[in-house]
Protein backbone atom coordinates (compact mmCIF):
# COMPACT_ATOMS: atom_id res chain seq x y z
CA UNK A 1 0.00 0.00 0.00
CA UNK A 2 1.33 3.56 -0.75
CA UNK A 3 1.95 5.98 1.81
CA UNK A 4 1.81 9.93 1.33
CA UNK A 5 2.52 11.95 4.33
CA UNK A 6 2.61 15.62 3.69
CA UNK A 7 3.35 18.15 5.97
CA UNK A 8 2.68 15.47 8.91
CA UNK A 9 2.25 17.51 12.52
CA UNK A 10 1.11 15.74 15.46
CA UNK A 11 0.50 17.53 19.02
CA UNK A 12 0.21 16.20 22.14
CA UNK A 13 -1.48 19.07 23.96
CA UNK A 14 1.22 21.56 23.97
CA UNK A 15 4.23 19.19 22.93
CA UNK A 16 4.73 19.03 19.32
CA UNK A 17 5.67 15.08 18.74
CA UNK A 18 5.79 15.16 14.79
CA UNK A 19 6.93 18.15 13.39
CA UNK A 20 6.37 18.89 9.62
CA UNK A 21 6.91 15.49 8.05
CA UNK A 22 6.68 14.59 4.50
CA UNK A 23 7.69 11.49 2.87
CA UNK A 24 5.97 8.70 0.86
CA UNK A 25 6.46 5.00 0.53
CA UNK A 26 5.81 2.80 -2.86
CA UNK A 27 3.99 -0.49 -1.93
CA UNK A 28 5.64 -3.59 -1.51
CA UNK A 29 8.89 -2.97 0.14
CA UNK A 30 10.85 -2.95 3.38
CA UNK A 31 11.33 -0.05 5.15
CA UNK A 32 12.96 0.65 8.44
CA UNK A 33 12.10 3.25 11.06
CA UNK A 34 15.16 4.23 13.25
CA UNK A 35 15.14 6.82 15.36
CA UNK A 36 15.75 7.18 19.07
CA UNK A 37 13.61 6.85 21.92
CA UNK A 38 11.01 9.94 21.94
CA UNK A 39 11.81 10.53 18.68
CA UNK A 40 8.39 9.81 17.17
CA UNK A 41 8.64 6.75 15.96
CA UNK A 42 5.30 5.50 17.70
CA UNK A 43 3.53 8.34 17.30
CA UNK A 44 3.99 8.20 13.41
CA UNK A 45 3.14 4.29 13.04
CA UNK A 46 -0.07 5.04 15.06
CA UNK A 47 -0.78 7.98 12.40
CA UNK A 48 0.04 5.73 9.84
CA UNK A 49 -2.44 2.79 11.63
CA UNK A 50 -5.70 5.38 12.00
CA UNK A 51 -5.02 5.16 15.99
CA UNK A 52 -4.58 8.64 16.18
CA UNK A 53 -5.62 11.80 14.06
CA UNK A 54 -3.06 13.76 12.96
CA UNK A 55 -2.75 17.53 14.09
CA UNK A 56 -1.59 19.12 10.86
CA UNK A 57 -0.59 18.20 7.28
CA UNK A 58 -2.24 15.06 5.21
CA UNK A 59 -1.70 11.11 5.79
CA UNK A 60 -2.62 9.00 2.71
CA UNK A 61 -2.58 5.12 2.47
CA UNK A 62 -3.85 4.03 -0.52
CA UNK A 63 -4.66 7.35 -1.78
CA UNK A 64 -7.01 7.64 0.95
CA UNK A 65 -7.30 8.96 5.04
CA UNK A 66 -6.78 6.42 7.43
CA UNK A 67 -8.33 8.26 10.41
CA UNK A 68 -11.78 6.58 11.19
CA UNK A 69 -11.56 5.08 7.56
CA UNK A 70 -12.46 1.54 8.11
CA UNK A 71 -11.84 0.97 4.61
CA UNK A 72 -8.11 1.59 5.11
CA UNK A 73 -7.87 0.65 8.57
CA UNK A 74 -9.11 -2.69 7.52
CA UNK A 75 -6.02 -3.03 5.56
CA UNK A 76 -3.61 -1.94 7.75
CA UNK A 77 -2.04 -3.82 11.10
CA UNK A 78 0.19 -1.96 13.67
CA UNK A 79 1.98 -4.63 16.18
CA UNK A 80 3.10 -2.65 19.58
CA UNK A 81 5.86 -3.18 21.16
CA UNK A 82 4.10 -5.60 23.69
CA UNK A 83 2.80 -8.09 21.24
CA UNK A 84 -0.76 -8.92 21.78
CA UNK A 85 -2.14 -6.26 23.21
CA UNK A 86 -5.57 -7.53 23.90
CA UNK A 87 -5.57 -9.24 27.03
CA UNK A 88 -7.91 -11.95 25.67
CA UNK A 89 -8.15 -15.10 27.87
CA UNK A 90 -6.15 -17.59 25.26
CA UNK A 91 -3.54 -17.99 22.41
CA UNK A 92 -6.41 -19.37 20.33
CA UNK A 93 -8.97 -16.18 21.43
CA UNK A 94 -6.75 -13.91 20.11
CA UNK A 95 -6.21 -15.94 17.08
CA UNK A 96 -9.51 -16.09 16.51
CA UNK A 97 -10.34 -12.19 17.13
CA UNK A 98 -7.47 -11.56 14.65
CA UNK A 99 -8.90 -13.63 11.94
CA UNK A 100 -12.23 -11.88 12.61
CA UNK A 101 -10.82 -8.42 11.68
CA UNK A 102 -7.98 -9.18 9.08
CA UNK A 103 -9.73 -10.05 6.28
CA UNK A 104 -6.22 -10.80 4.33
CA UNK A 105 -6.00 -13.75 7.24
CA UNK A 106 -4.36 -17.06 6.42
CA UNK A 107 -5.15 -19.30 9.24
CA UNK A 108 -3.17 -22.65 7.96
CA UNK A 109 0.02 -20.24 7.96
CA UNK A 110 -1.27 -18.70 11.65
CA UNK A 111 -0.94 -22.24 12.91
CA UNK A 112 2.08 -23.29 11.01
CA UNK A 113 3.82 -19.67 12.90
CA UNK A 114 2.01 -20.79 16.37
CA UNK A 115 4.08 -23.89 16.42
CA UNK A 116 7.40 -22.44 14.91
CA UNK A 117 7.29 -20.05 17.92
CA UNK A 118 6.54 -22.72 20.51
CA UNK A 119 2.97 -21.21 20.88
CA UNK A 120 0.17 -23.87 21.72
CA UNK A 121 -3.88 -22.35 21.27
CA UNK A 122 -4.97 -23.00 24.89
CA UNK A 123 -2.02 -21.48 26.52
CA UNK A 124 -3.09 -18.25 28.67
CA UNK A 125 -1.94 -15.02 26.83
CA UNK A 126 -1.74 -13.24 29.97
CA UNK A 127 0.66 -15.67 31.98
CA UNK A 128 3.15 -15.74 28.44
CA UNK A 129 6.41 -14.44 28.76
CA UNK A 130 7.09 -10.96 27.40
CA UNK A 131 9.02 -13.14 24.75
CA UNK A 132 6.08 -15.31 24.03
CA UNK A 133 3.43 -12.55 24.06
CA UNK A 134 5.80 -10.50 21.62
CA UNK A 135 5.61 -14.01 19.53
CA UNK A 136 2.04 -13.83 19.54
CA UNK A 137 2.05 -10.41 18.04
CA UNK A 138 4.48 -11.32 15.45
CA UNK A 139 2.01 -14.37 14.32
CA UNK A 140 -0.69 -11.87 14.07
CA UNK A 141 1.35 -9.52 12.15
CA UNK A 142 2.45 -11.80 9.73
CA UNK A 143 -0.65 -14.10 9.67
CA UNK A 144 -3.05 -10.90 9.03
CA UNK A 145 -1.17 -10.24 5.20
CA UNK A 146 -1.84 -6.72 5.83
CA UNK A 147 -1.14 -4.64 2.42
CA UNK A 148 0.66 -1.94 4.97
CA UNK A 149 2.31 -4.21 8.21
CA UNK A 150 3.89 -2.50 10.91
CA UNK A 151 5.73 -3.90 13.42
CA UNK A 152 6.97 -1.25 16.46
CA UNK A 153 9.50 -2.89 18.20
CA UNK A 154 7.02 -6.07 18.39
CA UNK A 155 10.29 -8.46 18.57
CA UNK A 156 12.22 -6.75 21.52
CA UNK A 157 11.09 -9.37 24.01
CA UNK A 158 12.04 -12.66 22.56
CA UNK A 159 15.20 -14.04 22.23
CA UNK A 160 18.02 -14.04 19.63
CA UNK A 161 16.65 -17.84 18.45
CA UNK A 162 13.28 -16.54 18.01
CA UNK A 163 14.08 -13.32 16.04
CA UNK A 164 15.87 -15.02 13.31
CA UNK A 165 12.36 -17.39 13.26
CA UNK A 166 10.97 -13.76 12.89
CA UNK A 167 13.43 -12.27 10.25
CA UNK A 168 13.42 -15.71 8.35
CA UNK A 169 9.41 -15.96 8.30
CA UNK A 170 8.86 -12.59 7.20
CA UNK A 171 11.31 -13.05 4.46
CA UNK A 172 9.55 -15.76 2.87
CA UNK A 173 6.18 -14.56 3.85
CA UNK A 174 6.95 -11.01 1.95
CA UNK A 175 8.47 -12.84 -1.09
CA UNK A 176 5.59 -14.73 -1.60
CA UNK A 177 3.07 -12.23 -0.54
CA UNK A 178 4.82 -8.33 -1.00
CA UNK A 179 3.21 -6.16 0.97
CA UNK A 180 4.13 -2.76 2.66
CA UNK A 181 6.28 -3.51 5.83
CA UNK A 182 7.64 -1.11 7.92
CA UNK A 183 9.93 -2.19 11.21
CA UNK A 184 10.23 0.14 13.84
CA UNK A 185 13.68 -1.30 15.69
CA UNK A 186 16.54 -0.36 18.12
CA UNK A 187 18.47 -3.72 16.92
CA UNK A 188 19.48 -2.28 13.80
CA UNK A 189 22.45 -4.42 12.91
CA UNK A 190 20.17 -7.74 12.91
CA UNK A 191 17.65 -6.26 10.95
CA UNK A 192 19.44 -3.36 8.78
CA UNK A 193 20.22 -6.36 5.97
CA UNK A 194 16.37 -7.16 5.68
CA UNK A 195 15.23 -3.44 5.04
CA UNK A 196 15.03 -1.91 1.47
CA UNK A 197 14.56 1.69 2.19
CA UNK A 198 15.21 3.48 5.71
CA UNK A 199 13.64 6.36 7.47
CA UNK A 200 15.43 7.84 10.07
CA UNK A 201 13.72 10.39 12.41
CA UNK A 202 14.67 12.60 15.48
CA UNK A 203 13.42 14.96 17.64
CA UNK A 204 9.35 14.76 15.47
CA UNK A 205 11.27 15.25 12.14
CA UNK A 206 12.71 13.13 9.29
CA UNK A 207 16.13 13.53 9.43
CA UNK A 208 17.26 10.92 6.46
CA UNK A 209 15.06 8.64 3.92
CA UNK A 210 17.36 6.37 1.84
CA UNK A 211 17.26 3.29 -0.07
CA UNK A 212 19.51 1.25 2.79
CA UNK A 213 22.53 0.12 0.59
CA UNK A 214 22.60 3.52 -0.93
CA UNK A 215 23.03 5.30 2.66
CA UNK A 216 25.36 2.27 3.47
CA UNK A 217 27.44 3.61 0.46
CA UNK A 218 27.68 6.86 1.31
CA UNK A 219 29.45 6.41 4.92
CA UNK A 220 32.86 6.66 4.93
CA UNK A 221 35.54 6.20 7.89
CA UNK A 222 38.68 8.35 6.72
CA UNK A 223 41.78 7.64 9.16
CA UNK A 224 45.01 8.63 9.37
CA UNK A 225 47.48 11.16 10.40
CA UNK A 226 44.92 14.40 12.00
CA UNK A 227 46.19 17.16 9.80
CA UNK A 228 45.87 15.13 6.47
CA UNK A 229 42.24 13.84 7.70
CA UNK A 230 41.27 17.31 8.29
CA UNK A 231 42.93 18.34 5.06
CA UNK A 232 40.89 15.76 3.09
CA UNK A 233 37.64 16.22 5.11
CA UNK A 234 37.00 19.72 4.67
CA UNK A 235 34.12 20.76 2.43
CA UNK A 236 32.32 17.14 3.34
CA UNK A 237 29.85 16.45 5.96
CA UNK A 238 31.62 15.24 8.94
CA UNK A 239 29.50 13.09 11.37
CA UNK A 240 32.39 12.21 13.99
CA UNK A 241 35.62 12.49 14.59
CA UNK A 242 37.67 10.09 16.76
CA UNK A 243 41.26 11.06 17.79
CA UNK A 244 44.27 8.08 19.27
CA UNK A 245 46.91 10.22 19.57
CA UNK A 246 48.00 11.50 16.41
CA UNK A 247 45.79 9.68 14.58
CA UNK A 248 41.99 10.60 13.76
CA UNK A 249 39.11 8.93 12.42
CA UNK A 250 36.47 11.29 10.84
CA UNK A 251 32.99 9.70 9.38
CA UNK A 252 32.23 11.64 6.52
CA UNK A 253 28.66 10.78 4.82
CA UNK A 254 28.55 11.73 0.61
CA UNK A 255 29.34 10.07 -2.21
CA UNK A 256 33.37 10.14 -2.77
CA UNK A 257 33.99 9.67 -6.23
CA UNK A 258 36.62 7.58 -7.53
CA UNK A 259 39.34 10.57 -7.82
CA UNK A 260 38.88 11.61 -4.58
CA UNK A 261 39.01 7.86 -2.96
CA UNK A 262 42.52 8.15 -5.00
CA UNK A 263 43.37 11.25 -3.94
CA UNK A 264 42.52 9.68 0.06
CA UNK A 265 44.82 6.46 -0.81
CA UNK A 266 47.54 8.54 -2.21
CA UNK A 267 47.78 10.86 1.15
CA UNK A 268 47.94 7.33 3.20
CA UNK A 269 44.37 7.64 4.54
CA UNK A 270 42.32 4.89 5.18
CA UNK A 271 39.10 4.18 3.85
CA UNK A 272 36.53 2.04 5.58
CA UNK A 273 32.88 1.28 5.76
CA UNK A 274 30.38 2.49 8.32
CA UNK A 275 28.45 0.32 10.18
CA UNK A 276 24.31 1.03 9.43
CA UNK A 277 24.24 1.23 13.61
CA UNK A 278 26.83 3.66 13.36
CA UNK A 279 25.67 5.92 10.97
CA UNK A 280 22.06 6.38 12.93
CA UNK A 281 23.97 6.75 15.84
CA UNK A 282 25.65 9.54 14.52
CA UNK A 283 23.33 11.13 12.56
CA UNK A 284 20.99 11.43 15.60
CA UNK A 285 23.48 12.22 17.96
CA UNK A 286 22.43 13.90 21.06
CA UNK A 287 24.47 17.38 20.57
CA UNK A 288 23.04 19.84 22.85
CA UNK A 289 20.21 22.02 21.53
CA UNK A 290 21.76 23.37 18.26
CA UNK A 291 21.02 19.66 16.49
CA UNK A 292 17.76 20.70 13.82
CA UNK A 293 16.56 17.61 12.19
CA UNK A 294 17.68 17.98 8.66
CA UNK A 295 19.00 16.30 5.29
CA UNK A 296 22.13 14.80 6.07
CA UNK A 297 23.75 17.41 3.58
CA UNK A 298 22.78 19.93 6.34
CA UNK A 299 23.77 17.98 9.15
CA UNK A 300 25.93 20.16 11.37
CA UNK A 301 29.20 18.61 12.09
CA UNK A 302 28.69 19.55 15.52
CA UNK A 303 31.52 18.66 18.54
CA UNK A 304 33.50 17.34 15.62
CA UNK A 305 37.12 19.02 15.86
CA UNK A 306 37.87 18.49 12.34
CA UNK A 307 35.02 21.30 11.43
CA UNK A 308 37.60 23.72 12.87
CA UNK A 309 40.61 23.76 11.22
CA UNK A 310 42.98 24.00 14.41
CA UNK A 311 46.16 21.86 13.29
CA UNK A 312 47.20 19.14 15.32
CA UNK A 313 48.93 20.40 18.06
CA UNK A 314 48.41 18.25 20.57
CA UNK B 1 26.18 -13.44 7.55
CA UNK B 2 27.72 -10.30 6.00
CA UNK B 3 30.54 -7.97 7.82
CA UNK B 4 30.14 -4.21 7.46
CA UNK B 5 32.06 -3.88 4.25
CA UNK B 6 29.14 -2.40 2.50
CA UNK B 7 27.23 -2.59 0.48
CA UNK B 8 26.04 -6.01 0.29
CA UNK B 9 25.32 -6.93 -2.98
CA UNK B 10 28.84 -6.01 -3.82
CA UNK B 11 29.80 -8.74 -1.63
CA UNK B 12 27.33 -11.38 -3.32
CA UNK B 13 28.32 -10.44 -6.78
CA UNK B 14 31.73 -10.94 -5.43
CA UNK B 15 30.96 -14.26 -3.77
CA UNK B 16 29.55 -15.31 -7.53
CA UNK B 17 32.44 -14.06 -9.50
CA UNK B 18 34.54 -16.11 -6.95
CA UNK B 19 32.52 -19.30 -7.77
CA UNK B 20 32.78 -18.38 -11.47
CA UNK B 21 37.06 -17.93 -11.02
CA UNK B 22 37.35 -21.14 -8.82
CA UNK B 23 34.93 -23.10 -11.26
CA UNK B 24 32.39 -23.98 -8.60
CA UNK B 25 29.99 -22.18 -11.30
CA UNK B 26 30.26 -23.16 -14.83
CA UNK B 27 29.66 -21.39 -17.97
CA UNK B 28 25.83 -21.24 -18.45
CA UNK B 29 25.38 -22.86 -15.55
CA UNK B 30 21.71 -21.45 -13.68
CA UNK B 31 22.43 -19.91 -10.28
CA UNK B 32 20.01 -19.86 -7.67
CA UNK B 33 17.56 -16.97 -7.51
CA UNK B 34 17.43 -14.07 -6.13
CA UNK B 35 14.70 -15.21 -3.65
CA UNK B 36 17.34 -18.16 -2.76
CA UNK B 37 19.44 -15.72 -2.31
CA UNK B 38 17.57 -13.34 -0.16
CA UNK B 39 16.21 -16.13 2.26
CA UNK B 40 20.38 -17.79 2.78
CA UNK B 41 21.98 -14.75 3.80
CA UNK B 42 18.29 -13.08 5.25
CA UNK B 43 18.78 -9.73 3.13
CA UNK B 44 16.04 -7.84 1.01
CA UNK B 45 15.25 -9.63 -2.20
CA UNK B 46 16.00 -6.16 -3.72
CA UNK B 47 19.15 -6.32 -2.83
CA UNK B 48 20.31 -9.21 -3.81
CA UNK B 49 18.42 -8.18 -6.83
CA UNK B 50 20.90 -5.61 -7.24
CA UNK B 51 23.77 -7.97 -7.18
CA UNK B 52 22.24 -9.80 -9.22
CA UNK B 53 22.10 -6.91 -12.30
CA UNK B 54 25.31 -6.07 -11.38
CA UNK B 55 26.68 -9.05 -12.91
CA UNK B 56 24.51 -8.86 -15.43
CA UNK B 57 25.50 -5.23 -16.49
CA UNK B 58 28.97 -7.02 -16.23
CA UNK B 59 28.35 -9.52 -18.91
CA UNK B 60 29.21 -12.52 -15.90
CA UNK B 61 25.62 -13.57 -16.31
CA UNK B 62 22.84 -13.86 -18.85
CA UNK B 63 18.92 -13.74 -17.76
CA UNK B 64 16.74 -15.91 -19.38
CA UNK B 65 12.96 -14.89 -19.51
CA UNK B 66 11.06 -16.98 -16.77
CA UNK B 67 13.48 -19.40 -16.69
CA UNK B 68 16.48 -17.13 -14.72
CA UNK B 69 19.91 -16.58 -14.65
CA UNK B 70 22.96 -18.30 -16.07
CA UNK B 71 26.46 -18.03 -15.67
CA UNK B 72 27.85 -16.47 -18.91
CA UNK B 73 30.15 -19.10 -21.43
CA UNK B 74 32.97 -15.98 -21.73
CA UNK B 75 32.54 -15.19 -17.74
CA UNK B 76 35.65 -17.36 -16.78
CA UNK B 77 37.89 -15.28 -18.92
CA UNK B 78 36.07 -12.27 -18.82
CA UNK B 79 37.28 -12.05 -14.80
CA UNK B 80 40.40 -13.79 -15.23
CA UNK B 81 41.62 -11.16 -17.74
CA UNK B 82 40.29 -8.57 -15.58
CA UNK B 83 42.14 -9.90 -12.37
CA UNK B 84 44.78 -9.29 -14.41
CA UNK B 85 44.47 -6.21 -15.11
CA UNK B 86 44.61 -5.15 -11.54
CA UNK B 87 46.74 -7.42 -10.18
CA UNK B 88 49.86 -5.37 -10.25
CA UNK B 89 47.91 -2.47 -8.55
CA UNK B 90 46.24 -4.46 -5.94
CA UNK B 91 48.39 -7.47 -4.89
CA UNK B 92 51.92 -6.45 -6.36
CA UNK B 93 51.67 -2.57 -5.56
CA UNK B 94 50.99 -2.89 -1.52
CA UNK B 95 53.81 -5.85 -1.47
CA UNK B 96 56.34 -3.92 -2.70
CA UNK B 97 55.04 -0.49 -0.27
CA UNK B 98 55.67 -3.15 2.26
CA UNK B 99 58.89 -4.64 1.73
CA UNK B 100 59.72 -0.74 1.45
CA UNK B 101 58.22 0.02 5.35
CA UNK B 102 60.10 -3.17 6.46
CA UNK B 103 63.15 -3.10 4.76
CA UNK B 104 63.04 -5.70 2.61
CA UNK B 105 65.81 -5.01 -0.55
CA UNK B 106 63.90 -6.00 -3.65
CA UNK B 107 66.49 -8.17 -4.83
CA UNK B 108 65.07 -10.83 -2.30
CA UNK B 109 61.50 -10.38 -3.41
CA UNK B 110 62.56 -11.49 -6.86
CA UNK B 111 64.41 -13.98 -5.40
CA UNK B 112 62.24 -15.48 -3.68
CA UNK B 113 59.49 -15.27 -6.78
CA UNK B 114 61.99 -16.85 -8.95
CA UNK B 115 62.74 -19.44 -6.61
CA UNK B 116 59.20 -20.53 -6.00
CA UNK B 117 58.36 -20.17 -9.50
CA UNK B 118 61.24 -22.70 -10.27
CA UNK B 119 59.37 -24.95 -8.02
CA UNK B 120 55.73 -24.58 -9.36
Amino acid sequence: MKIEVNGLRVDYHDVRAIDGMTFSLDAGKIYGLLGRNGSGKTTLLSVLAGFRRESGGTVRVGGRPVFENPEVTREVCLIGDAGETIDIDKVEDAIYFAEWLRPHWDAAYAEELLDRFGLERKMSVKALSKGKRSALGVVVGLAGRSPLTMFDESYLGMDAPSRYVFYDALLADFMEHPRTVILSTHLIEEVGSLLEEVMIIDRGGLVLHEESQTMLSRGTSVTGPADRVEAFTGGLTVLNTRRLGSTASATVYGDLDDARRRQAREAGLELGPIAMQDLFAYLTEPAGDAAPAGPPADVPAEGTPSATPSGDAR
Amino acid sequence: MFDDRSPIYRQIADRIKADVLSGVLKGDEQVMSTNQYAAFYRINPATAAKAFQQLVDEGVLYKKRGIGMFVSPAAPEVLRAQRRESFFTDVVDPMVAEARAIGIPLGDIVRRITETGGHG
